[in-house]
Protein backbone atom coordinates (compact mmCIF):
# COMPACT_ATOMS: atom_id res chain seq x y z
CA UNK A 1 0.00 0.00 0.00
CA UNK A 2 1.02 3.57 -0.97
CA UNK A 3 1.71 5.65 1.97
CA UNK A 4 1.85 9.36 1.37
CA UNK A 5 4.58 11.08 3.33
CA UNK A 6 3.78 14.35 4.82
CA UNK A 7 5.15 18.12 4.70
CA UNK A 8 4.73 19.29 7.96
CA UNK A 9 6.04 23.08 9.63
CA UNK A 10 7.03 22.99 13.38
CA UNK A 11 7.03 25.64 15.67
CA UNK A 12 9.36 24.58 18.47
CA UNK A 13 10.29 26.31 21.99
CA UNK A 14 13.52 27.19 21.57
CA UNK A 15 15.21 28.45 25.32
CA UNK A 16 18.88 28.44 25.87
CA UNK A 17 19.01 28.23 29.65
CA UNK A 18 16.84 28.31 32.98
CA UNK A 19 16.87 31.84 33.03
CA UNK A 20 16.89 32.99 29.74
CA UNK A 21 13.89 34.40 27.50
CA UNK A 22 12.22 31.79 25.31
CA UNK A 23 10.26 32.11 22.33
CA UNK A 24 9.02 29.90 18.98
CA UNK A 25 11.06 28.64 16.19
CA UNK A 26 9.24 27.48 13.20
CA UNK A 27 11.04 25.28 10.84
CA UNK A 28 9.57 22.88 7.51
CA UNK A 29 10.07 19.21 7.88
CA UNK A 30 9.80 17.24 4.26
CA UNK A 31 8.95 13.63 3.94
CA UNK A 32 8.02 12.63 7.23
CA UNK A 33 6.71 8.69 7.13
CA UNK A 34 3.05 8.60 8.89
CA UNK A 35 4.69 5.11 9.93
CA UNK A 36 7.54 6.94 12.39
CA UNK A 37 6.57 8.01 15.81
CA UNK A 38 7.05 11.30 16.86
CA UNK A 39 9.88 11.56 18.41
CA UNK A 40 11.60 9.93 15.08
CA UNK A 41 10.09 12.78 13.47
CA UNK A 42 11.90 15.06 15.85
CA UNK A 43 14.87 13.25 15.66
CA UNK A 44 14.40 14.27 11.35
CA UNK A 45 14.54 17.40 12.83
CA UNK A 46 17.60 18.06 14.31
CA UNK A 47 19.52 16.00 11.57
CA UNK A 48 18.46 18.65 9.47
CA UNK A 49 19.36 21.15 12.04
CA UNK A 50 22.93 19.57 12.43
CA UNK A 51 23.55 19.44 8.94
CA UNK A 52 22.46 23.65 8.46
CA UNK A 53 25.12 23.82 11.31
CA UNK A 54 22.60 25.10 13.83
CA UNK A 55 22.28 23.81 17.87
CA UNK A 56 19.65 20.80 17.90
CA UNK A 57 16.65 21.02 19.84
CA UNK A 58 17.22 19.87 23.32
CA UNK A 59 14.14 17.47 24.20
CA UNK A 60 14.20 14.28 27.22
CA UNK A 61 13.72 10.52 26.06
CA UNK A 62 15.07 7.44 26.67
CA UNK A 63 13.05 4.37 26.78
CA UNK A 64 11.21 4.83 23.61
CA UNK A 65 8.42 2.41 24.26
CA UNK A 66 6.35 4.38 26.91
CA UNK A 67 7.27 3.04 30.55
CA UNK A 68 9.97 5.86 31.22
CA UNK A 69 7.91 8.83 31.19
CA UNK A 70 10.89 10.96 29.99
CA UNK A 71 8.94 12.17 26.77
CA UNK A 72 7.73 15.20 28.46
CA UNK A 73 6.55 17.50 25.13
CA UNK A 74 3.23 19.61 25.27
CA UNK A 75 2.10 18.77 21.80
CA UNK A 76 -1.08 21.20 19.82
CA UNK A 77 -1.97 22.47 23.65
CA UNK A 78 -2.34 18.65 24.92
CA UNK A 79 0.50 16.93 26.60
CA UNK A 80 1.84 14.19 25.10
CA UNK A 81 -0.20 15.49 21.64
CA UNK A 82 -3.85 14.64 20.39
CA UNK A 83 -3.74 10.56 20.89
CA UNK A 84 -5.21 8.64 24.05
CA UNK A 85 -3.82 7.03 26.56
CA UNK A 86 0.22 7.41 25.04
CA UNK A 87 2.93 9.15 25.50
CA UNK A 88 5.18 10.97 22.87
CA UNK A 89 7.47 8.07 22.20
CA UNK A 90 4.20 5.84 21.02
CA UNK A 91 2.65 9.02 19.44
CA UNK A 92 2.37 8.09 15.52
CA UNK A 93 3.42 11.18 12.65
CA UNK A 94 -0.46 9.34 11.14
CA UNK A 95 -2.31 11.34 13.60
CA UNK A 96 -1.09 14.41 11.77
CA UNK A 97 -2.17 15.39 8.67
CA UNK A 98 0.25 16.28 5.83
CA UNK A 99 0.71 20.47 5.74
CA UNK A 100 -0.04 20.63 9.13
CA UNK A 101 1.30 22.78 11.79
CA UNK A 102 2.12 21.50 14.75
CA UNK A 103 3.16 22.90 18.00
CA UNK A 104 5.89 21.65 20.39
CA UNK A 105 6.24 23.20 23.98
CA UNK A 106 7.60 22.07 27.16
CA UNK A 107 5.80 20.95 30.47
CA UNK A 108 4.83 24.42 31.34
CA UNK A 109 4.08 24.78 35.12
CA UNK A 110 6.26 26.80 38.11
CA UNK A 111 7.49 23.02 39.76
CA UNK A 112 8.69 21.96 36.53
CA UNK A 113 11.19 25.15 35.71
CA UNK A 114 12.74 24.56 32.12
CA UNK A 115 16.12 23.73 31.80
CA UNK A 116 16.83 23.78 28.18
CA UNK A 117 14.17 24.03 25.03
CA UNK A 118 12.06 21.36 25.64
CA UNK A 119 13.62 19.63 28.80
CA UNK A 120 12.09 20.92 32.19
CA UNK A 121 13.62 19.41 35.92
CA UNK A 122 11.57 17.01 36.61
CA UNK A 123 13.26 16.69 40.10
CA UNK A 124 10.60 17.54 42.60
CA UNK A 125 8.69 14.44 41.66
CA UNK A 126 12.15 12.47 43.03
CA UNK A 127 11.76 14.72 46.10
CA UNK A 128 7.69 13.82 46.89
CA UNK A 129 9.01 9.69 46.51
CA UNK A 130 11.83 10.42 48.80
CA UNK A 131 9.54 11.86 51.42
CA UNK A 132 7.71 8.71 51.53
CA UNK A 133 6.81 6.90 48.35
CA UNK A 134 8.86 3.30 49.64
CA UNK A 135 8.19 0.83 51.62
CA UNK A 136 10.55 0.06 54.56
CA UNK A 137 11.89 -3.01 54.91
CA UNK A 138 13.86 -5.50 57.22
CA UNK A 139 16.87 -7.23 55.88
CA UNK A 140 16.56 -10.77 55.63
CA UNK A 141 15.35 -13.84 53.81
CA UNK A 142 12.66 -12.65 51.13
CA UNK A 143 9.69 -13.47 52.11
CA UNK A 144 7.20 -15.99 49.94
CA UNK A 145 5.01 -13.49 47.67
CA UNK A 146 1.90 -16.04 48.00
CA UNK A 147 2.44 -16.09 51.83
CA UNK A 148 -0.25 -12.94 51.79
CA UNK A 149 -3.23 -13.16 50.34
CA UNK A 150 -4.63 -10.14 48.79
CA UNK A 151 -8.53 -9.66 47.14
CA UNK A 152 -8.27 -9.07 43.52
CA UNK A 153 -10.48 -6.12 42.81
CA UNK A 154 -6.98 -4.61 45.63
CA UNK A 155 -4.27 -6.00 43.49
CA UNK A 156 -6.19 -4.73 40.17
CA UNK A 157 -6.36 -0.98 41.53
CA UNK A 158 -3.01 -1.13 43.36
CA UNK A 159 -1.63 -2.05 39.74
CA UNK A 160 -3.75 0.57 38.00
CA UNK A 161 -2.60 2.89 40.29
CA UNK A 162 1.69 1.37 39.88
CA UNK A 163 1.26 1.86 36.27
CA UNK A 164 2.26 6.25 36.62
CA UNK A 165 5.37 6.23 34.98
CA UNK A 166 6.34 9.78 36.78
CA UNK A 167 5.67 11.67 33.25
CA UNK A 168 4.34 15.22 34.83
CA UNK A 169 1.65 15.05 32.24
CA UNK A 170 -0.56 15.48 35.20
CA UNK A 171 1.07 18.15 36.34
CA UNK A 172 1.69 20.10 32.75
CA UNK A 173 -1.91 20.05 32.41
CA UNK A 174 -3.58 21.32 35.48
CA UNK A 175 -4.85 24.77 35.18
CA UNK A 176 -3.33 24.70 38.95
CA UNK A 177 -0.03 22.91 38.38
CA UNK A 178 -1.38 20.49 41.39
CA UNK A 179 1.08 17.13 41.17
CA UNK A 180 -2.39 15.21 42.90
CA UNK A 181 -2.84 12.97 40.50
CA UNK A 182 1.13 11.56 40.46
CA UNK A 183 1.08 11.91 44.29
CA UNK A 184 -2.49 10.51 44.49
CA UNK A 185 -0.87 7.05 42.37
CA UNK A 186 2.25 6.78 44.85
CA UNK A 187 -0.09 6.79 47.69
CA UNK A 188 -2.71 4.53 46.39
CA UNK A 189 -0.16 1.65 45.35
CA UNK A 190 0.90 1.14 48.47
CA UNK A 191 -1.70 1.89 50.77
CA UNK A 192 -4.25 -0.77 48.72
CA UNK A 193 -1.76 -3.49 49.53
CA UNK A 194 -0.68 -5.04 52.91
CA UNK A 195 2.60 -4.31 52.73
CA UNK A 196 1.96 -1.12 52.64
CA UNK A 197 -0.74 -0.62 54.79
CA UNK A 198 1.47 -0.46 57.89
CA UNK A 199 2.72 3.05 57.22
CA UNK A 200 0.16 4.40 54.72
CA UNK A 201 -0.84 7.13 57.48
CA UNK A 202 2.51 8.62 57.69
CA UNK A 203 3.26 8.26 53.81
CA UNK A 204 -0.13 10.25 52.69
CA UNK A 205 1.13 13.24 55.28
CA UNK A 206 4.77 13.48 54.44
CA UNK A 207 4.19 13.18 50.76
CA UNK A 208 1.55 16.15 50.37
CA UNK A 209 3.57 18.01 53.25
CA UNK A 210 6.24 17.84 50.37
CA UNK A 211 4.35 18.42 47.56
CA UNK A 212 3.18 21.76 49.53
CA UNK A 213 5.99 22.52 50.16
CA UNK A 214 7.54 22.32 46.73
CA UNK A 215 4.90 24.64 45.46
CA UNK A 216 2.66 22.29 43.55
CA UNK A 217 -1.06 23.99 43.66
CA UNK A 218 -4.20 22.76 45.30
CA UNK A 219 -6.62 20.73 43.24
CA UNK A 220 -9.83 21.65 41.91
CA UNK A 221 -11.33 18.58 40.59
CA UNK A 222 -11.03 19.50 37.22
CA UNK A 223 -10.03 16.03 36.09
CA UNK A 224 -7.64 17.26 33.24
CA UNK A 225 -4.82 15.02 34.72
CA UNK A 226 -6.70 12.30 33.95
CA UNK A 227 -7.64 12.99 30.44
CA UNK A 228 -4.30 13.80 29.55
CA UNK A 229 -2.40 10.76 31.96
CA UNK A 230 -0.71 8.32 29.31
CA UNK A 231 -1.34 5.90 31.53
CA UNK A 232 -4.85 6.53 32.62
CA UNK A 233 -4.45 6.92 36.06
CA UNK A 234 -8.27 7.68 37.55
CA UNK A 235 -8.70 10.55 39.83
CA UNK A 236 -10.83 8.35 42.12
CA UNK A 237 -6.81 7.68 42.95
CA UNK A 238 -7.36 11.41 44.28
CA UNK A 239 -10.41 10.56 46.75
CA UNK A 240 -8.54 8.07 48.42
CA UNK A 241 -5.42 10.16 48.84
CA UNK A 242 -7.95 12.87 50.20
CA UNK A 243 -9.22 10.21 52.27
CA UNK A 244 -5.93 8.79 53.70
CA UNK A 245 -4.40 12.16 54.10
CA UNK A 246 -7.83 13.67 56.07
CA UNK A 247 -7.99 10.18 58.50
CA UNK A 248 -4.22 10.46 59.46
CA UNK A 249 -4.68 14.08 60.62
CA UNK A 250 -7.70 13.49 62.61
CA UNK A 251 -6.36 10.02 64.32
CA UNK A 252 -3.66 12.54 65.42
CA UNK B 1 -9.88 22.46 64.45
CA UNK B 2 -8.06 19.78 66.55
CA UNK B 3 -5.22 19.89 64.60
CA UNK B 4 -3.37 22.90 63.59
CA UNK B 5 -1.20 21.52 60.83
CA UNK B 6 -4.57 20.57 59.02
CA UNK B 7 -5.63 23.93 58.02
CA UNK B 8 -1.57 24.93 56.84
CA UNK B 9 -1.98 21.91 54.39
CA UNK B 10 -3.60 21.86 50.68
CA UNK B 11 -6.01 19.40 51.56
CA UNK B 12 -7.08 20.88 55.02
CA UNK B 13 -8.12 24.42 53.19
CA UNK B 14 -9.70 22.22 50.87
CA UNK B 15 -11.51 20.69 53.15
CA UNK B 16 -12.73 23.53 54.65
CA UNK B 17 -14.06 24.87 51.08
CA UNK B 18 -16.10 21.59 50.88
CA UNK B 19 -17.56 21.79 54.51
CA UNK B 20 -18.97 25.13 53.99
CA UNK B 21 -19.95 24.55 50.50
CA UNK B 22 -22.07 21.58 52.01
CA UNK B 23 -23.63 23.98 54.43
CA UNK B 24 -24.74 26.20 51.63
CA UNK B 25 -26.25 23.61 49.58
CA UNK B 26 -28.18 22.52 52.54
CA UNK B 27 -29.05 26.59 53.06
CA UNK B 28 -29.91 26.56 49.61
CA UNK B 29 -32.26 23.88 49.30
CA UNK B 30 -33.93 25.37 52.45
CA UNK B 31 -33.99 28.84 51.13
CA UNK B 32 -35.05 27.37 47.29
CA UNK B 33 -38.29 25.45 49.60
CA UNK B 34 -39.12 28.21 51.55
CA UNK B 35 -39.67 30.40 48.53
CA UNK B 36 -41.42 27.61 46.81
CA UNK B 37 -44.24 28.51 49.19
CA UNK B 38 -44.40 31.86 47.78
CA UNK B 39 -46.26 30.71 44.50
CA UNK B 40 -48.65 28.96 46.15
CA UNK B 41 -49.51 30.86 48.98
CA UNK B 42 -48.17 34.44 49.61
CA UNK B 43 -49.56 34.44 53.11
CA UNK B 44 -47.90 31.30 54.47
CA UNK B 45 -44.77 32.00 52.75
CA UNK B 46 -44.90 35.58 54.93
CA UNK B 47 -45.51 33.53 58.24
CA UNK B 48 -42.12 31.46 57.27
CA UNK B 49 -40.76 35.13 57.19
CA UNK B 50 -42.01 36.10 60.40
CA UNK B 51 -41.03 32.90 61.84
CA UNK B 52 -37.32 33.88 60.35
CA UNK B 53 -37.46 37.64 61.59
CA UNK B 54 -35.26 39.59 63.98
CA UNK B 55 -35.29 36.97 66.66
CA UNK B 56 -32.21 35.72 68.36
CA UNK B 57 -32.21 32.16 66.68
CA UNK B 58 -32.46 33.19 63.32
CA UNK B 59 -29.86 36.29 64.06
CA UNK B 60 -27.70 33.23 65.09
CA UNK B 61 -27.98 31.32 61.72
CA UNK B 62 -27.48 34.71 59.76
CA UNK B 63 -24.39 34.97 61.52
CA UNK B 64 -23.69 31.34 60.86
CA UNK B 65 -24.71 31.53 57.12
CA UNK B 66 -22.28 35.23 56.92
CA UNK B 67 -19.52 32.86 58.75
CA UNK B 68 -19.37 30.14 56.50
CA UNK B 69 -19.68 32.63 53.30
CA UNK B 70 -16.45 34.32 54.63
CA UNK B 71 -14.54 31.24 54.94
CA UNK B 72 -15.41 30.08 51.95
CA UNK B 73 -14.64 33.38 49.96
CA UNK B 74 -11.66 33.92 51.70
CA UNK B 75 -10.36 29.96 51.65
CA UNK B 76 -11.03 30.16 47.60
CA UNK B 77 -9.38 33.08 47.14
CA UNK B 78 -6.28 31.69 48.61
CA UNK B 79 -6.50 28.57 47.02
CA UNK B 80 -6.58 30.75 43.45
CA UNK B 81 -3.83 33.06 44.34
CA UNK B 82 -1.75 30.12 45.41
CA UNK B 83 -2.68 27.47 41.80
CA UNK B 84 -2.07 30.58 39.49
CA UNK B 85 1.54 30.80 41.55
CA UNK B 86 2.28 27.02 41.02
CA UNK B 87 0.98 27.57 37.01
CA UNK B 88 3.83 29.84 36.87
CA UNK B 89 3.89 33.17 34.55
CA UNK B 90 4.53 31.17 31.13
CA UNK B 91 1.71 30.43 29.44
CA UNK B 92 0.84 27.58 26.75
CA UNK B 93 0.88 28.93 23.17
CA UNK B 94 -2.26 26.41 22.16
CA UNK B 95 -4.30 24.47 25.07
CA UNK B 96 -7.03 21.82 24.37
CA UNK B 97 -9.82 21.14 26.87
CA UNK B 98 -10.47 17.56 26.97
CA UNK B 99 -13.96 16.81 26.49
CA UNK B 100 -14.31 15.16 29.90
CA UNK B 101 -13.24 18.31 31.98
CA UNK B 102 -16.41 20.38 33.03
CA UNK B 103 -16.31 24.41 31.47
CA UNK B 104 -17.63 25.33 35.21
CA UNK B 105 -14.66 22.94 36.97
CA UNK B 106 -12.31 25.56 35.31
CA UNK B 107 -14.24 28.64 36.55
CA UNK B 108 -15.32 28.43 39.65
CA UNK B 109 -13.16 31.65 41.21
CA UNK B 110 -14.68 33.64 38.44
CA UNK B 111 -18.43 31.73 38.92
CA UNK B 112 -17.65 32.07 42.47
CA UNK B 113 -16.82 36.39 41.63
CA UNK B 114 -20.59 36.76 39.94
CA UNK B 115 -21.91 34.77 42.56
CA UNK B 116 -20.53 37.76 45.05
CA UNK B 117 -21.96 40.44 43.55
CA UNK B 118 -25.02 39.00 42.67
CA UNK B 119 -25.08 38.07 46.53
CA UNK B 120 -24.34 41.60 47.49
CA UNK B 121 -27.34 43.27 45.50
CA UNK B 122 -29.93 40.51 46.80
CA UNK B 123 -28.59 41.47 50.51
CA UNK B 124 -29.27 44.98 49.45
CA UNK B 125 -32.87 44.33 48.12
CA UNK B 126 -34.22 42.00 50.93
CA UNK B 127 -32.53 41.54 53.65
CA UNK B 128 -31.27 45.11 54.46
CA UNK B 129 -34.70 46.16 54.48
CA UNK B 130 -35.78 43.11 56.36
CA UNK B 131 -34.29 41.33 59.17
CA UNK B 132 -31.82 44.25 59.33
CA UNK B 133 -33.45 47.23 59.26
CA UNK B 134 -35.82 45.55 62.13
CA UNK B 135 -33.01 45.34 64.70
CA UNK B 136 -31.35 48.61 63.44
CA UNK B 137 -33.97 50.64 63.56
CA UNK B 138 -34.51 51.66 59.87
CA UNK B 139 -37.43 52.96 59.00
CA UNK B 140 -39.51 50.78 56.34
CA UNK B 141 -38.99 51.17 52.89
CA UNK B 142 -41.85 53.01 52.17
CA UNK B 143 -41.42 52.76 47.95
CA UNK B 144 -41.75 49.29 48.50
CA UNK B 145 -45.00 49.09 50.35
CA UNK B 146 -44.76 46.16 53.01
CA UNK B 147 -46.91 46.35 55.92
CA UNK B 148 -44.28 45.16 57.88
CA UNK B 149 -40.33 43.94 58.05
CA UNK B 150 -41.31 40.18 57.85
CA UNK B 151 -44.22 40.78 54.67
CA UNK B 152 -41.37 39.60 52.51
CA UNK B 153 -44.43 38.68 49.72
CA UNK B 154 -44.39 42.29 49.34
CA UNK B 155 -40.72 42.45 48.86
CA UNK B 156 -40.89 40.11 46.25
CA UNK B 157 -43.48 41.26 44.33
CA UNK B 158 -42.36 44.75 44.14
CA UNK B 159 -38.52 43.69 43.20
CA UNK B 160 -39.53 41.00 40.61
CA UNK B 161 -41.57 43.05 38.84
CA UNK B 162 -39.34 45.21 37.67
CA UNK B 163 -37.85 43.42 34.13
CA UNK B 164 -33.97 44.37 34.75
CA UNK B 165 -34.02 42.65 38.53
CA UNK B 166 -35.53 39.01 36.29
CA UNK B 167 -32.88 39.58 34.14
CA UNK B 168 -30.16 40.04 36.61
CA UNK B 169 -31.40 37.09 38.96
CA UNK B 170 -31.99 34.82 35.93
CA UNK B 171 -27.79 35.51 35.27
CA UNK B 172 -27.14 34.84 38.73
CA UNK B 173 -28.86 31.94 38.84
CA UNK B 174 -27.28 29.90 36.04
CA UNK B 175 -23.84 31.45 37.59
CA UNK B 176 -24.90 29.26 40.75
CA UNK B 177 -26.16 26.71 38.47
CA UNK B 178 -22.41 25.81 37.26
CA UNK B 179 -20.98 26.34 40.32
CA UNK B 180 -22.74 24.24 42.58
CA UNK B 181 -22.91 21.17 38.75
CA UNK B 182 -19.28 21.44 39.82
CA UNK B 183 -18.87 22.02 43.55
CA UNK B 184 -21.43 19.53 44.42
CA UNK B 185 -19.49 16.11 43.56
CA UNK B 186 -16.66 17.95 44.37
CA UNK B 187 -17.08 18.45 47.72
CA UNK B 188 -17.61 14.64 48.00
CA UNK B 189 -14.37 13.64 46.10
CA UNK B 190 -12.01 16.34 48.32
CA UNK B 191 -13.56 14.48 51.82
CA UNK B 192 -12.25 11.28 50.02
CA UNK B 193 -15.83 10.32 49.87
CA UNK B 194 -15.73 9.06 46.34
CA UNK B 195 -14.67 5.50 44.07
CA UNK B 196 -15.40 4.52 40.48
CA UNK B 197 -18.67 3.56 41.81
CA UNK B 198 -19.76 6.90 42.73
CA UNK B 199 -17.95 8.82 40.59
CA UNK B 200 -20.87 8.66 37.71
CA UNK B 201 -23.59 9.09 40.28
CA UNK B 202 -22.24 11.90 42.04
CA UNK B 203 -21.43 13.78 39.13
CA UNK B 204 -25.19 12.97 37.90
CA UNK B 205 -26.58 13.67 41.32
CA UNK B 206 -24.59 17.08 41.31
CA UNK B 207 -26.59 17.99 38.36
CA UNK B 208 -30.07 17.09 39.85
CA UNK B 209 -29.35 19.14 42.72
CA UNK B 210 -28.22 22.18 41.12
CA UNK B 211 -31.57 21.92 38.69
CA UNK B 212 -33.87 21.78 41.40
CA UNK B 213 -32.37 24.63 43.17
CA UNK B 214 -32.44 26.54 40.32
CA UNK B 215 -35.34 25.92 38.96
CA UNK B 216 -37.14 26.49 42.08
CA UNK B 217 -35.54 29.87 42.55
CA UNK B 218 -36.38 30.82 38.86
CA UNK B 219 -39.97 29.65 39.37
CA UNK B 220 -41.11 32.04 42.19
CA UNK B 221 -39.46 34.66 40.30
CA UNK B 222 -40.95 34.61 36.98
CA UNK B 223 -44.39 33.65 38.89
CA UNK B 224 -43.90 37.10 40.58
CA UNK B 225 -43.34 38.66 37.44
CA UNK B 226 -45.82 37.17 35.23
CA UNK B 227 -48.59 38.45 38.59
CA UNK B 228 -47.45 41.50 38.22
CA UNK B 229 -48.13 42.45 34.15
S1 LIG C 1 -0.33 10.17 37.08
FE1 LIG C 1 -0.26 9.88 34.86
S2 LIG C 1 0.23 11.91 34.06
FE2 LIG C 1 0.74 11.95 36.24
S3 LIG C 1 2.89 11.41 36.35
FE3 LIG C 1 1.74 9.49 36.58
S4 LIG C 1 1.58 8.66 34.48
FE4 LIG C 1 2.19 10.80 34.29
S1 LIG D 1 10.77 7.86 26.05
FE1 LIG D 1 10.24 6.55 27.75
S2 LIG D 1 8.11 6.91 27.88
FE2 LIG D 1 8.62 8.00 26.08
Amino acid sequence: MEVQNLNLTLKVWRQKGPKEQGHFETYSLQNISPNSSFLEMMDVLNEQLINEGKEPVAFDHDCREGICGMCSMYINGEAHGPDDHVTTCQLHMRKFKDGDTITVEPWRSAGFPVIKDLIVDRSAFDKIMQAGGFVSVNTGGVPDGNAIPIPKPNADEAMDAASCIGCGACVATCKNGSAMLFVSAKVSQLALLPQGKVEAARRAKAMVAKMDELGFGNCTNTGACEAECPKGVSITNIARLNREFLCAKFVD
Amino acid sequence: MSNPTLLKSSIGKKLLMSITGMFFVLFLLFHAAMNAVHIFSPEAYNEVCEFLGANWYALVGTSVIALGFIIHIAYGTILTIQNRKARGADRYDSEVRPASVEWASKNMFALGVIIFVGLILHLWMFWSKMQFAEIANIPLDAEIGASSYADGSSFIMYWFSKPWVVITYMVWLVAIWFHLTHGFWSMFQTMGLNNKTWMSRLRCLSDIIATIICVAFAAVIIAAFCMSL
